[in-house]
């Protein structure tokens, strides 16, 4: 994986301390958050980045979850170049700048998501894929930008359109530019929605305010992961609001189907002949 | 006896020099009705410093002021424009999925010479309908009643004009269980291709997805001291200042007032206020809304209804084009 061999000074042999928080995963071995396994991250990453044990999903990059998802090398990256450029001059205790270039450095990504054409089990798609690891996957111009030409593109070349959302919302340091890119990929959606395109929406840990409200929620078929947390608000707003203790299992994945948002809950390692069957049925 | 204006029961901090002066302006022509002296003088004095003072304190707000006249207890709500501006004003409930949210109100009238549907937030004005409005925030049956009636305007020919006004949309176990998400997504993919005129206008506060789920159309206007913006002041300070003591600063940066948006090209139009702002003279901001709808729709309503769909595409279209770079 890319992103491990990228960051060699956490590998186990220039570690000089042993490490105390395990839940952050580095180094050869790691500890299950789910059920405090301990186990070896090859074979964690190798079956789709899950605990061998407990089949706890842990999240992954966007360059992880291409590499796991699609064909191998069918790949074809697009609109990579596309980069923020603050518009609104933003700055909290820290320049979005000064952010954008330590995400970008951080990430090796301008932003927060990577689109592209790929195969999946033969099958051609478009593909879009938030990146958690950039910013929070949060939402901002460039990636509504991303988001509306995949969509235009799958539009133009009928193909059938995947984006899988991981993301805490839109982006703060863009504002209203972020809201409106909710208002962007769903037009271009509803384009898409009237040439008979399919949508495939998968949501992933977590996917909440901005994205939930727009692209993630407006699949054809929408799927999840297991235990994903998803919503609008987040659970701590919420409990402040109300000043009440929310059910257990709010907002995951397995409540939001019982609640009747989802259509599907599907292990990592059953995605891809999943998405193949429903191109499949759907004649795409 | 002529009936002496008493100044507003609320003050904002910044208004309180002015609110001082309307008291005692009040006081004078009092004085003046009831003990038959004769302050014309005095009286024209104090008119002519009251609204330099008004005209000095409202060119230089900042965005946090803005926000706080936004949300000024005396200022006009979506009730009291269609009171206003909205003749025969028949109000229509039902959105045949659950129930009827009081938070957002749904009817047809007439406003200038255009029958139109009107969708809108209300926050309430006293207590009790603050309440049932839960305070403005619309849970998603409101914007599923919404959609139906906006597509009941698509089916007969009604163009659609919303008020938004809201400080975002309810954050509640009963508004996630219900798919708050899912009716604004729906909301914004629906109003995108609706077949009709869509005229937009933001009188408040336009908090997040809560304003967007009623907010998209082909042309977004804005009163003069309304605010919009991705997230509330309140909540970007916590997350960015971590804590809410920050939200001037938020405020600023966030560029939510109606001249930073329409320099960003988010918004088509500001809506000039009267002076002092809409609590102060509710009727002129009903006027100001009520040229521009009509002025609008005569506009749109020239164009065939696929290339009005076409251009409002296009117009989404560029959102945030400007703040990407190859």
């Amino acid at each position: 994986m890319a992103t491990l061999h990228n960051a060699p000074a956490s590998s186990w042999e220039t570690s000089t301390t042993p490490r105390k928080n395990v839940d952050v995963p580095e180094g050869l071995w790691l500890k299950c958050p789910e059920c405090a396994a301990m186990i070896y991250r090859k074979i964690m990453e190798e079956q789709e980045h899950t605990c061998p044990e407990c089949r706890h999903h842990f999240r992954v990059t966007a360059q992880q979850r291409i590499t796991c998802l699609v064909d191998p090398g069918s790949f074809e990256e697009m609109d990579a170049n596309l980069a923020p450029s603050d518009p609104l001059k933003f700055t909290d205790k820290k320049a979005y700048t000064k952010r954008l270039a330590d995400e970008q450095k951080k990430t090796g990504s301008k932003d927060g998501l990577r689109a592209g054409r790929a195969f999946i089990k033969g099958r051609p798609l478009m593909i879009a894929v938030m990146d958690f690891a950039f910013m929070a996957g949060s939402m901002g111009a460039v990636v509504g930008e991303k988001i509306t030409r995949a969509v235009e593109r799958a539009t133009r070349e009928n193909l059938p359109l995947m984006i899988i959302s991981c993301s805490g919302g839109a982006r703060m340091q863009e504002s209203t530019l972020s809201l409106m890119q909710m208002a962007k990929t769903s037009a271009a959606l509803a384009r898409f929605h009237d040439a008979g395109g399919l949508f495939i929406s998968l949501l992933s840990d977590p996917t909440y305010g901005g994205v939930t409200a727009s692209f993630a929620m407006l699949g054809d078929v929408i799927f999840a992961e297991p235990k994903a947390m998803i919503g609008f608000a987040g659970p701590r707003v919420i409990a402040n609001t109300i000043r009440a203790e929310l059910p257990a299992g709010f907002q995951t994945a397995e409540f939001l189907q019982e609640k009747g948002f989802i259509d599907k809950i599907v292990p990592r390692n059953e995605l891809r002949s999943q998405i193949a069957r429903v191109i499949d049925y759907c004649n795409k | 006896m002529a009936k002496t204006p008493s100044p507003p029961a609320f003050s904002l901090e910044f208004e309180k020099p002015i609110l001082q002066l309307e008291k005692e302006l009040a006081n004078l022509v009092n004085l003046q009705e009831t003990k038959d002296v004769d302050y014309a003088a005095e009286i024209n004095g104090l008119r002519t410093h009251l609204t330099a003072l008004l005209k000095k304190t409202y060119q230089n707000l900042s965005a946090w002021e803005t926000v706080q006249v936004a949300r000024h207890p005396a200022r006009p709500q979506t009730r009291d424009y269609i009171d206003m501006i909205v003749k025969d004003f028949d109000e229509v409930h039902g959105d045949r999925t659950y129930g009827d949210d009081k938070t957002m109100v749904t009817g047809m009238g007439r406003i200038g010479g255009h029958k139109v549907m009107v969708v809108g937030h209300h926050k309430g004005r006293d207590t009790r309908e603050k309440i049932a409005c839960n305070f403005g925030c619309a849970h998603p049956e409101g914007y599923r009643k919404a959609l139906a009636k906006m597509q009941f305007a698509e089916k007969f020919g009604l163009p659609v004009v919303t008020f938004i006004d809201t400080p975002g949309a309810y954050p509640g176990i009963g508004s996630e269980e219900r798919g708050v998400a899912e009716a604004i997504a729906v909301n914004l993919r629906e109003m995108a291709r609706l077949k009709t005129p869509i005229v937009c206008l933001v009188i408040g506060e336009g908090g997040s997805g809560g304003a967007l789920g009623i907010g998209v159309g082909d042309r977004l206007a804005m009163l003069q001291y309304a605010w919009y913006s991705v997230i509330s002041p309140e909540g970007c300070s916590g997350i960015l200042w971590k804590g809410g003591a920050n939200a001037a600063d938020a405020a600023e940066a966030l560029k939510l007032t109606s001249k930073s948006l329409k320099e960003l090209g988010v918004i088509d139009e500001i809506l000039e206020e009267p002076l002092g702002a809409a609590h102060r003279n509710p009727r002129a901001a009903g006027d100001s809304i009520e040229k521009y709808v009509d002025k609008t729709l005569r506009e749109l309503k020239r164009l065939p209804l696929d290339k009005l769909v076409d251009e409002r595409y296009e117009k989404l279209r560029k959102l945030g084009t400007d703040a990407v770079t190859a």
